[in-house]
């Protein structure tokens, strides 16, 4: 394989951005991205983004941001929708073929314009399911039952990992949950979806993620320390919840296997959990230790856009390999309910 | 490193039509993967991967419906992409789709393209109101008449070419039987009568809305190497996007549009398009279209398009480039597909398996899809000999 590193990153995260549309929102997060490596869009080999058009609320929605990019003189520019962390995939494997040498990734959102957990029940079976609305929370509440009553992890541990959360976002100027609480006061919230409690679902927020991908010698030469691809990899699950079991993750294992998280000891881990129970779910696919930092920009439960989120997990972790924070990181995004879809991407510093 | 050298080793099709209500969508595009695993003579287990492409979640009401579809198209256990670049998509999904072969991922990978326009109301879905942009509500015709009446009025072309390249393609429906639009009662006189919908598009100059699905498995050299049955080479592929607000565009012939076909040339050592390539399938949703693209794409001069299409040269048995022998977008488009139509009927062509429509000899092909405000492109050119 072909080496290629996570030389620049943006990102912006607010709770509503409700006086800009994406594009308005996303041109100074690729400018950004330009400005720290000195290219201009022409220099760039290729575009890839994600995004939805059922969070939009408007059919082809991304042909509106787009225009953010500058593409005149036109650009070789693909689209996946998907968060994204899978655009980020589509331009690495560009990459491998060999012909170019950087690429521009991004992935948005503005999900405040409507209700997020709803509108995720149109990912349901259209004919059997979605027609009787089973939102995003009251589908992973299912999975939270099932693995507390089968004392897969007890609702302590799930607080303790909202509770951190909320500790490692406080030094994250992109968290839109920052408010501390301990554990037991966590423990004290009334459930939403039971036994899910307010701290145990995502941080909703809009806003989106600019990530620069480069390869071999572009990437030394536009950063002091390239966040290197080691590894990458994604598989989905069956969709079907019954067939699942949704105490583990099959997929995240495969994909974790596949990136070769294993190989090595892991410094830091950001993973694209948007739940307390999602977390637990994906620390015990991806054998992650003691020893590994979990989601030290507090993750989905600290600020959560929806199509970036796990773009953003990779993003954050390769700004930590380039600042020296560690050497070896996973990052990880996920799609669909209850974690059925799972991209794994294992990053490492020179 | 570079390009690995892929092959096209199986093309499935559903029966395209307004409305197919005996399947699912997960049954739709099961029927066309299906199809293209059997001629393949693969089996869902042989598959590495699988990337679908589709239009606006919108058409359909499903969010993102490669995630409930997951089970239908096999790929639980394995990665799954999912593509959207407007009309190009079809087009686009099937790329993607190669770059894992091309980059040395996977060695088969199953790509699908659907739209089953059935579940919902394709102007409804493409009307919702934006806080941000005004709709023109006049649907894609009423975005490209004003672009069309340009080009006649650029060209001098005569009135009726439209009417020319409408008749043309629904007679070459007559010859695929996966076509949605088959009417062997079609005249010219017909064509001319229908009525106006965008002054200068007719009804029957006008793309239907359809149901369908279309899948090709792709494969790596060696996995092409030892298919038993015709297999079409990869010899070019590109994407190119541009935007579709920059006032100093050329709304006619876009740069992206004339950009992504020099790539694609280049790639396969084309020099001169109309001699090199025997057959091409490009994305003509208005009858219009065959023109300016014939001259976008550099098959004609700058303003003689028209005339290969009076001439008859894109006709299927009579021209020495036949054009959209399936019978083209303006027979059958389920929009999420149409580009992976265009795409897999040159496969068809090159691989010799075009059924009746095939044209006879035909080495090289061309495959083209555009989508959005002609500001994205996606072309292919395939051939029988490895490159």
């Amino acid at each position: 394989m072909r080496d290629v590193a996570i030389v620049a990153s943006a990102q912006r995260q607010e709770r509503a951005i409700p006086s800009e549309s994406e594009v308005e929102f996303m041109v100074p997060l690729m400018q950004q991205v330009k400005d720290a490596t000195g290219l201009t869009q022409k220099d760039i080999g290729f575009t890839c983004s994600g995004s939805s058009d059922f969070i939009a609320g408007q059919a082809f929605s991304f042909v509106m941001t787009i225009d953010g990019v500058g593409p005149v003189p036109a650009i070789s520019e693909s689209h996946v929708e998907m968060d994204g962390a899978w655009a980020l995939y589509e331009a690495w494997v560009k990459l491998q073929i060999g012909e170019i040498d950087t690429a521009l990734i991004y992935g948005y959102s503005k999900s405040s314009g409507g209700s997020l957990r709803d509108v995720l029940a149109t990912q349901m079976d259209p004919y059997y399911v979605a027609p009787l609305w089973p939102d995003a929370f009251a589908i992973e509440a299912l999975a939270a039952r099932q693995m507390v009553e089968n004392r897969r992890v007890s609702m302590d541990q799930l607080a303790e990992i909202a509770s951190r959360s909320r500790r490692h976002g406080a030094d994250n100027p992109h968290a839109v949950r920052t408010r501390q609480k301990s554990a037991a006061d966590i423990m004290a919230e009334a459930p939403v979806a039971s036994p899910l409690r307010p701290s145990d679902l995502p941080a909703s927020a809009d806003g989106g993620c600019v990530v620069l991908l480069a390869a071999e010698d572009t990437a030394r030469s536009l950063s002091d320390r390239p966040a290197w691809i080691r590894g990458i990899d994604h598989r989905t699950d069956s969709h079907t919840l019954g067939v699942r079991d949704l105490t583990r993750s099959m997929s995240a294992e495969l994909a974790a296997q596949k990136a070769g998280v294993a190989n090595d000891k892991v410094d830091f881990a950001e993973l694209h959990a948007p739940f307390t129970t999602s977390e637990f779910v994906l620390a015990d696919a991806l054998g992650l230790g003691e020893d590994t930092v979990i989601n030290p920009s507090g993750g989905a439960l600290a600020a959560h856009t929806m199509m970036a989120s796990g773009l953003i997990r990779l993003a954050e972790a390769a700004a930590r390999i380039t600042a020296g924070d560690g050497d070896r990181a996973v990052a990880h995004a996920a799609s669909g309910p209850v974690l059925q879809q799972n991209l794994v991407c294992v990053m490492e510093g020179e | 490193m570079g390009k690995k050298n892929t092959a096209v080793i199986g093309v499935g099709q559903t029966k395209y039509a307004s409305a197919r209500g005996d399947v699912s969508m997960a049954g739709l595009v099961r029927e066309a993967a299906l199809r293209a695993l059997e001629m393949a003579d693969c089996t869902w287990s042989d598959i590495d991967a699988v990337v679908l492409g589709k239009a606006p979640d919108f058409f359909e009401g499903v969010m993102m419906p490669e995630i409930w579809l997951a089970d239908a198209i096999g790929c639980v256990g394995k990665p799954v992409m999912r593509v959207h670049t407007a009309g190009s998509v079809g087009g686009s999904t099937a790329l993607v789709a190669a770059s894992l072969v091309q980059g040395g991922i996977h060695e088969r990978v199953l790509t699908i393209g659907f739209e089953k326009q059935s579940e919902s109301n394709a102007m409804w879905a493409l009307s919702l109101p934006s806080p941000f942009t005004t709709s023109i509500n006049a649907g894609a015709g009423g975005y490209f008449s004003p672009i069309i009446r340009r080009y006649m009025a650029a060209t001098e072309a005569p009135e009726l070419i439209g009417c020319m390249v409408a008749l043309k393609d629904r007679q070459h429906a007559l010859m695929n039987p996966y076509a949605h639009v088959r009417d062997p009662e079609l005249t010219f006189d017909k064509v001319v009568e229908s009525p106006m919908l965008w002054d200068p598009i007719r009804f029957s100059e006008t793309c239907p809305s359809s149901d369908g699905a279309c899948a090709m498995v792709l494969a790596s050299e060696s996995v092409g190497d030892a298919h038993a049955g015709p297999v079409a080479w990869v010899h070019g592929s590109a994407m190119r996007s541009e935007s579709g607000n920059f006032g100093g565009r050329n709304v006619v012939s876009p740069q992206a549009s004339e950009d992504c076909a020099a790539d694609v040339f280049a790639q396969a050592g084309i020099t001169n398009p109309r001699a090199e390539i025997d057959v091409a399938e490009i994305y003509v949703p208005f009858s219009w279209y065959e023109p300016m693209w014939l001259e976008s794409l550099g098959f004609a001069e700058p303003g003689a398009g028209w005339r290969m299409v009076e001439e008859g040269a894109t006709t299927h048995g009579r021209g020495d480039l036949p054009v959209n022998c399936s019978g083209g977008v303006l027979s059958s488009n389920p929009i999420g597909a149409s580009g992976m139509i265009r795409f897999a009927e040159v496969a068809l062509q090159v691989m010799g398996q075009a059924g009746d429509r095939q044209v006879d000899g035909a080495k090289r092909g061309f495959g083209h899809a555009y989508g959005g405000a002609a500001q994205y492109y996606a072309m292919w050119i395939v051939g029988t000999d490895k490159p």
